[in-house]
């Protein structure tokens, strides 16, 4: 183009990008740090000011499943495969809060650090993705409750367990692909801040969260079949319960939903990315 | 030469499509009904080129100033090096890392105690961990809050705020560094660390400062060359000092020194025009705008009036670059205009005191001032920059005036000793002008 091209090559170049773009995976693991560092912050400052502090990691899901499996437990008698349902429908909720805090909080995470979007460079994926640590803190520590309950109420362990990383992962990942889209589409759109909520609860009533999917007649569930989230809760309490997955086919859907809306995710994420600086 | 580059910009061009009032979609809603009720229109934008065509290089260890007035597009040019935005044309080459400083303590969070914000604060920034660790006590120290490292933030002075909040910056380390005006901020003692620092990054570190600023003092004293910007374009490239020059120069930026009917703001879009402005110049027998201090501020404005006015009066503020009142004085109300012609007036502002630095003026033409009923034909705005410089005149001379000692320079002082006994010595001490 010319004499200069020759001589050097550059280690960036900055110019109009059209279409789609690669996921830029070298330059996220250049900003690892920044993604931890985020992720540090959420944590410390979700529970600045609180008198119960991180009590409230606990007593969130655990009065969550409580309420649960008093409404469809005790009053509405629905069954429970078998399982206490307090400890049926926290192991629902673990999962379902990893789901859904992802996808909340990845989704306001552009504008809520609009002000960082304009001001410095990073890759821009780096702040839905810097949701995860904290959910996974959240998890781990739900998790350890969850062995409390199945000591008190004497669920057995099963060896299902060790399939569990690979099912957390269906969950960031499905959480995460929408999360991204729905993040780069409330740049431009705020209303979409207000669909979420509807549509996170929307879904925890349509997926078996609080109830097993036994509970439903056998002429919906071909309809319950569409929604992703029931196959990865169901593998889900397989995994922790040992109960049966009615299924197989819905968790091979769950898993593939999981990584296309990932991919697709990222990649519309992408394409939207050059206009955040300008339109936030 | 070439081999030494630092960056190179080729033809960049940034545009921005505003569209027309109430034609833009703002919610979904919008959006939806409004592609299902005209699905064939097509909202009609106007394209505005906030850059056109830039190109220039900087060879490494370069300090380039960019100056600009405001909506120059400096902050775009920052903004694309910086890699926040994407050009709209042409491309900016990157021969190193590049970090950037569009404002002091970006992502400070008010709850977080100031070693928390260092790690965030650097982490934003683009720094690595370890880099920030093996920084941190030089941060601290630069910064002097080693008291304050466990409070948040929040509870800090906002002087302590801003200097932990360069000092994490300044210890950046990318090859290319982008500044922006961020020395605008804290006393004048910090301001002066932190010139010193950017100097040594430059010249001992042998790194690459890009450092957009109005203040043209730091300009000429940091930068080896500049560019000036003016409505997109690069209008000038040189040595830093030649550049300051030439953009304080008369004519170089029409605006700067002339009336331009559709560049004018007018702070009040209904103003009756009877009587209204249609040239501001200063002397043409000055090489430039700049006045020493002492010297009378003169200019001459042209006025025309259609129906022709008797007594009226002018109206004249002084602003800092920064748009600050300095001063204001409205001319006795027995100014003249003949119906239908051009009348020329010479204006001079006799022993203004106002110390060196950038000023501009707002100027009315109406009637009414001190006493109330104010009814202005026109006024403008953001005219007639010009710029006071120390005199050259007398022995005594300075060769800095410290924006913290305020904006006038007082003519004299008079200081009498009064020992205990009687017969009073007077002594008069003139100023040093």
């Amino acid at each position: 183009m010319d004499s200069v091209s020759g001589t050097q090559k550059p280690l960036i170049v900055l110019k109009a990008r059209k279409g789609f773009s690669a996921i830029p995976f070298r330059d996220l693991l250049m900003y690892r740090d920044l993604l931890m560092t985020l992720a540090l912050r959420d944590v410390k400052l979700r529970y600045r000011q609180t008198a119960l502090g991180a009590i409230w990691v606990i007593l969130q899901p655990l009065a969550g499943a409580g309420l649960f499996s008093f409404v469809f437990g005790t009053v509405a008698k629905l069954p429970s495969d078998g399982i206490p349902y307090l400890v049926f429908s926290f192991v629902g909720m673990l999962c379902w809060n990893v789901f859904s805090v992802t996808l909340g909080k990845s989704s306001a995470s552009l504008i809520g650090n609009a002000h960082l979007v304009s001001k410095v460079y990073f890759p821009r994926l780096i702040l839905p993705l810097s949701t995860v640590p904290g959910v996974l803190l959240d998890f781990l520590i739900g998790l350890g409750m969850f062995a409390v309950l199945a000591v008190i109420y004497g669920v057995p362990l099963s060896v299902n367990i060790l399939a569990l990383p690979l099912i957390l992962a269906i969950a960031f990942m499905m959480a995460l692909g929408l999360g991204m889209y729905f993040s780069s589409l409330m740049v431009t759109y705020r209303d979409v801040q207000y669909v979420i909520p509807v549509l996170v609860q929307f879904l925890l009533f349509a997926s078996p969260v609080a109830f097993s999917i036994s509970a439903i007649p056998p002429k919906f569930q071909a309809l319950v079949g569409i929604n992703p989230v029931v196959g990865m809760i169901e593998a889900f309490r397989w995994c922790l319960l040992g109960t049966p997955v009615t299924n197989v086919g819905g968790v091979i859907y769950s898993a593939i939903f999981a990584v296309g809306s990932f991919f697709l995710g990222a990649l519309a994420f992408q394409r939207m990315e050059r206009r955040f600086a300008d339109v936030i | 030469m070439s081999s030494n580059l630092a960056l190179s910009v080729h033809g960049l061009g940034k545009e921005y499509r505003i569209a027309h009032e109430g034609q833009r979609a703002t919610t979904l809603g919008e959006a939806i009904t409004r592609r299902i009720k005209n699905p064939l229109a097509s909202t009609s934008y106007e394209t505005f080129r906030a850059l056109d065509d830039v190109s220039f290089e900087v060879e490494k260890g370069e300090v380039l100033g960019i100056i600009g007035r405001n909506g120059a597009g400096k902050s775009t040019l920052l903004k694309i090096l910086s890699r926040i935005t994407e050009p709209t044309h042409g491309e900016v080459r990157l021969y190193g890392r590049i970090g950037s400083l569009l404002e002091v303590g970006t992502g400070f969070h008010p709850e977080l105690s100031g070693r928390e914000n260092i790690f965030l604060n650097g982490a934003i920034l683009g720094m690595r961990r370890r880099e920030i660790e093996r920084q941190f006590d030089a941060i601290v120290d630069f910064a002097e809050v080693e008291k304050f490292l466990d409070t948040p933030v929040k509870r800090y002075s906002s002087g302590m705020y801003v200097r932990l909040a360069f000092a994490v910056a300044a210890h950046l380390n990318p090859e290319i560094l982008v500044v922006d005006e961020v020395l605008a901020v804290g006393d004048a003692q910090f301001q002066k660390k932190c010139l010193g620092k950017m100097q040594d990054v430059s010249r001992q570190e042998g790194r690459t400062v890009l450092f957009v600023s109005h203040n043209m003092a730091a300009v000429n004293q940091l930068c080896t060359r500049a560019i000036v910007l003016h409505k997109g374009q690069v209008k000038f490239s040189g040595s830093a000092a030649e550049a300051v020059r030439w953009y304080d120069s008369p004519g170089s930026l029409e605006f700067a020194t002339t009336y331009s009917e559709d560049r004018f703001r007018r702070p009040d879009p209904d103003a009756s025009l009877e009587i209204q402005f249609r040239k501001l110049a200063f002397p043409t027998n000055k090489t430039q705008n700049t006045f020493e201090t002492g010297d009378p501020i003169q200019f001459k404005a042209t006025l025309y009036s259609k129906t022709g006015h008797s007594q009226f009066r002018l109206g004249l503020c002084v602003f800092t670059a920064d748009g600050t009142p300095i001063g204001s004085i409205y001319s006795p109300e027995n100014l003249e205009i003949n119906s239908d012609t051009e009348t020329n007036y010479s204006i001079e502002l006799p022993a203004t005191h106002l110390a060196p630095g950038q000023y501009f003026m707002g100027l009315s033409v109406g009637t009414g001032g001190y006493r109330g009923s104010v009814k202005d034909f026109d006024a403008v705005f953001d005219v007639l920059h010009f710029e006071v410089v120390p005199t050259t005149r007398e022995e005594e001379t300075y060769t800095d005036w410290n924006m913290a000692w305020g904006r006038i320079q007082f003519p004299s002082i008079d200081i009498k000793p009064c020992p205990p006994q009687s017969g009073i010595k007077n002594m008069s001490v003139e100023a040093i002008r």
